[in-house]
């Protein structure tokens, strides 16, 4: 049989860098929950905030174990099955990465040893500081790693000599173009990612009436977040995208399914709702699209034009489906964010939140959300910036290692046994956690809230009723 | 060589000796880590494996990081070396990062699981056990030497496979085995300490019996290593490595017969440096033995003097910190004493 080295080295590292991207995902909205919650537990001294640091902090060292181990493969893929990128690029995107181990590895891989095991052993103070060494540290490592990914989609800052990239402005090639809506879009969605996963774990036990007061809290602290963040986020995203359309417009006009010419529409450009993009005759199938909001969303105007696919020559096109129908699934998902949030902040001031079991129980569900919202976003990104692996210095095809393809195909079924294997170990464990709750010291009395007893009762209904159809 | 002796002469001399830092406090940290896990099967009970993975529990993290900081550094200092070494060592490399993945997430696994802790305990030894003997391959992959044309990895994907590699494995399981086992003469106490002084005897004799085979085997299947060690006047300015090394192991044996704690340890550390030290001095200046070299494959002295700089000032912040941490964390960990 033959393999495809250069296709099979594609699988691998979007298998392998989606697997590592779930964990940084959570872990550095985690990190910065559980930091925020220190800090509340040493201002006001209520224990809660303490039982649900000490609660997440368990599930963060899980996450972390798998992120830290899914990483190291990653940095050293550059080497072995992008070698001719690292050979082109490693002048410009070495020292990013060397930044990233120096100023962000380090710092949180040093710390998280305090954060884990030094609850007993050293001051508070010393132990809020760690968790916030480790927060800092998660930040520092998307700001790094992004601005090397960043760079690869509008790189700046450098000039090529023999066809080797060399810098000549790090200022410029580190905050490169695309760079300042990257993170921003990037360190937003983590956040939302996490305040989702503390959502439905706050709403499984406020519903089924265990560890209520810690739900209650979790679940307005994330309510706040995602009804604030989620909004933001949209807004972020558009910015990121009026960026791409003036860098990469053949990633907008994938994104957007938009050929040019034949759309049939006069005027301005139609946003396309659903379609089967058709590459081979340059044309969209089953098309449903709304005229003109296209160009209402991209231009800001009601007639304005960008650049469709045809505008390109077919070696430099992306492909259009996956960057199509990822973006889609984000911003359902964007809006589905806002929905819940603002839904639950309403609830929220209307005190009725705790009893709404139409709202607790499906949300109880909602946790894989930011996970799927993420891995969308890096699709339509990392897709829509092929053909080229650096953009416009390198193509993919040239960026690829000289290793026989049998050994790449080795090597990717072993990834996927030994991943699938991880995976299922670690959502089966972290989810132990969860039934387990948070321990600590006896529940706080009651806040005194006006519908309080009424609320007692009825989750201790509920826990009865839980516990005996258990 | 007509490089004249400017910053290109320099700047990679200065990295390759920073790479070097790098990958010895990577050998040594992990290199407990891991040998801890070599010798987790031979642990008496449950308990005493608790006690042992609790000695490290704190710091395995921030061990490892020094394995991205030696395959970060090379790719920042010298990245044609890294596009050559990285595709020619491709399989080993590979399930070096493969069992260190199940090494790592048997710690946090092992940890939280009940009935099914065994499993844990296996892949946290499977692992541990294959990630060393991968890295020796990867040492004698590296020193027999790497295939190279216009610039590129030009050999086949098991050109590294030879036993010379595999004797290579073995010693660097042996070798991080004996270090674990007097890290926790260092950190532990009760059965485990005793078990593991006997340990570290038996592989202090395993240790330098390979170490003393690579030796011999070295300079007679590679020409240009025979003629680094055994022309004069190298060979009276290299004759104390070896002479050292025996002297040093004698004196670990020493330790451990009259019941130090510490010492083993630091004399064990030495023990590797020495080794090391040997590898240096049998393959410096290449960096893609025997073809390329380190001013070769450096990359552009923009690059190496950004990063050099973040270096001189992060580097000692670094080794505070991690210092630090294990000051915090000193003493032995009891059986049956946990720090969650
Ligand atoms: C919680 C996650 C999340 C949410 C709610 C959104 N996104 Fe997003 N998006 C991402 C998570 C993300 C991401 C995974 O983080 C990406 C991939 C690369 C990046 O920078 O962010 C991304 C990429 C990305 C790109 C590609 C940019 C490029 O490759 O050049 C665009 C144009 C948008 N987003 C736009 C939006 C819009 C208009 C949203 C409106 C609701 C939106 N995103 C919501
Ligand atoms: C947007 C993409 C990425 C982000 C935001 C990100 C962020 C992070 C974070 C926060 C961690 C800490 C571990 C954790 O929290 O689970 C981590 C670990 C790691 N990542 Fe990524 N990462 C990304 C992609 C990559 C890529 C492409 C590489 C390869 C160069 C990489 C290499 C690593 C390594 C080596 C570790 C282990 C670090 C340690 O021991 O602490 N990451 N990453
Ligand atoms: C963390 C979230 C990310 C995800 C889910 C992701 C996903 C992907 C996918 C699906 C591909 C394959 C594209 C194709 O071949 O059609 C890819 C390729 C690639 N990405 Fe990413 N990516 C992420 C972040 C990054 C970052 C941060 C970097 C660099 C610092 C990076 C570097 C690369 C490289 C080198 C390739 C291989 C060449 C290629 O096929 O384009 N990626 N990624």
């Amino acid at each position: 049989m033959e393999f495809d080295p250069v296709f099979l080295a594609r699988i691998q590292f979007a298998f392998t860098i989606s697997f590592h991207i779930i964990f940084p995902s959570f872990t550095i909205g985690l990190a910065a929950y559980i930091a925020t919650l220190e800090v509340l537990w040493i201002t006001t001294g209520a224990e809660r905030y303490h039982r649900i640091a000490r609660f997440f902090t368990k599930i963060f060292a899980v996450s972390f174990g798998m992120g830290v181990v899914s990483g190291i493969v990653l940095s050293y893929q550059f080497g072995t099955n992008w070698s001719r990128f690292s050979h082109v690029a490693g002048n410009v995107i070495g020292p990013l990465i060397g930044y990233e181990v120096l100023t962000a590895f380090f710092l949180e891989a040093t710390f998280l040893g305090i954060m884990l095991f030094g609850w007993n052993r050293v001051p508070r103070g010393l132990h809020v500081l760690s968790s916030i060494m480790v927060a800092l540290g998660t930040s520092l490592s998307a700001f790094w790693i992004l601005a090397a990914n960043s760079w690869m989609q509008t790189p700046a800052g450098y000039e090529l000599v023999n066809g080797v990239a060399h810098p000549v402005d790090w200022l410029a090639a580190i905050f490169n173009p695309s760079f300042p809506y990257r993170f921003a879009h990037m360190v937003t969605a983590c956040y939302l990612t996490t305040a989702f996963v503390v959502l439905a774990v706050g709403a499984r036990y406020v519903y089924a009436g265990r560890h209520p007061e810690d739900g209650r809290t979790m679940m307005r602290m994330a309510i706040g977040l995602i009804a604030i963040l989620a909004p933001v986020q949209a807004f972020i995203g558009d910015a990121h995208g009026l960026n791409t359309l003036e860098h990469q417009p053949e990633k907008i006009a994938a994104i957007e399914a938009h050929w040019g010419e034949t759309d049939g529409v006069a005027g301005g450009v139609p946003l396309v709702l659903f379609a089967i993009p058709n590459e081979a005759e340059e044309r969209n199938d089953f098309q449903i699209a709304i005229p003109h909001l296209g160009s209402l969303i991209l231009t800001h105007s009601w007639d304005g034009t960008f650049k469709g696919l045809k505008a390109f020559p077919p070696e430099d096109r992306p492909p259009v489906a996956i960057p199509f129908f990822a973006f889609r699934v984000m911003v359902g998902m964007g809006l589905l964010m806002i929905a819940v949030g603002w839904l639950g902040a309403f609830l929220l001031w209307r005190r009725r939140l705790f009893e709404s079991d139409w709202y607790l129980a499906p949300i109880r569900h909602i946790w894989p959300i930011g996970f799927i919202t993420i891995l969308s976003g890096w699709f339509v990104t990392e897709v829509g910036r092929q053909p080229w692996v650096a953009y416009g210095i390198l193509r993919t095809v040239d960026a690829v290692s000289p290793v026989a393809g049998w050994a790449v195909a080795t090597t990717l079924a072993l990834f996927v046994l030994v991943y699938a294997c991880v995976f299922s170990g670690g959502i089966y464990y972290i989810n132990r956690l969860i039934v387990k709750g948070p321990e600590g010291p006896a529940l706080e009395p009651p806040e005194g809230l006006p519908n309080r007893p009424l609320t007692s009762a009825h989750e201790a209904t509920r826990a009865a009723i839980n516990a005996a159809g258990e | 060589m007509d490089i004249s002796l400017g910053m290109e002469w320099y700047l990679p001399v200065i990295w390759s000796l920073l790479l070097a830092v790098a990958i010895a406090m990577y050998v040594v940290l992990d290199g407990f880590d891991l040998g801890m896990g070599i010798l987790f099967p031979f642990a008496g009970s449950d308990r005493e494996r608790d006690q042992m993975m609790n000695s490290v529990a704190p710091f395995w993290d921030g061990n490892e990081t020094w394995l991205i900081l030696g395959g970060g550094g090379l790719l920042v200092a010298f990245p044609l070396a890294y596009s050559i070494v990285m595709p020619a060592l491709y399989l080993p490399v590979i399930f070096m990062l493969l069992a260190l993945v199940f090494r790592g997430v048997a710690f946090e696994f092992r940890h939280v699981a009940d009935t099914s802790r065994y499993l844990w305990n296996i892949a946290f030894t499977g692992g541990s056990t294959l990630a060393a003997f991968f890295q020796g391959v990867l040492l004698g992959g590296f020193v027999q030497g790497i295939k190279v044309e216009n610039n590129a990895f030009a050999g086949g994907p098991l050109d590294w496979a030879t036993p010379f590699a595999a004797l290579c494995g073995l010693g660097v399981v042996a070798g991080y085995a004996l270090i674990g086992s007097v890290w926790l003469v260092m950190k532990t106490d009760g059965a485990t300490a005793i078990r593991a002084r006997a340990h570290a005897k038996v592989l202090l004799v395993a240790v330098l019996v390979l170490m003393g085979i690579v030796s011999l085997w070295t300079p007679v299947a590679f020409p240009r290593i025979a003629e680094r060690w055994f022309t004069t006047p190298n060979l009276f300015y290299l004759a104390p490595v070896p002479l050292l090394t025996l002297l040093l192991a004698y004196a670990v044996w020493r330790w451990l017969d009259k019941g130090h704690e510490h010492l083993p340890f630091f004399g064990v550390i030495g023990l590797f440096l020495l080794g090391y030290i040997g590898i240096g001095i049998s393959i410096f200046p290449y960096l893609v033995p025997p073809s390329l070299t380190v001013w070769e494959t450096a990359a552009t002295p923009a690059s190496q003097v950004f990063m050099l700089i973040g270096t001189i000032f992060m580097l000692p912040i670094i080794l505070g910190y991690i210092a630090f941490v294990y000051w915090l964390f000193r003493g032995k960990v009891r059986e049956g004493e946990g720090y969650h």
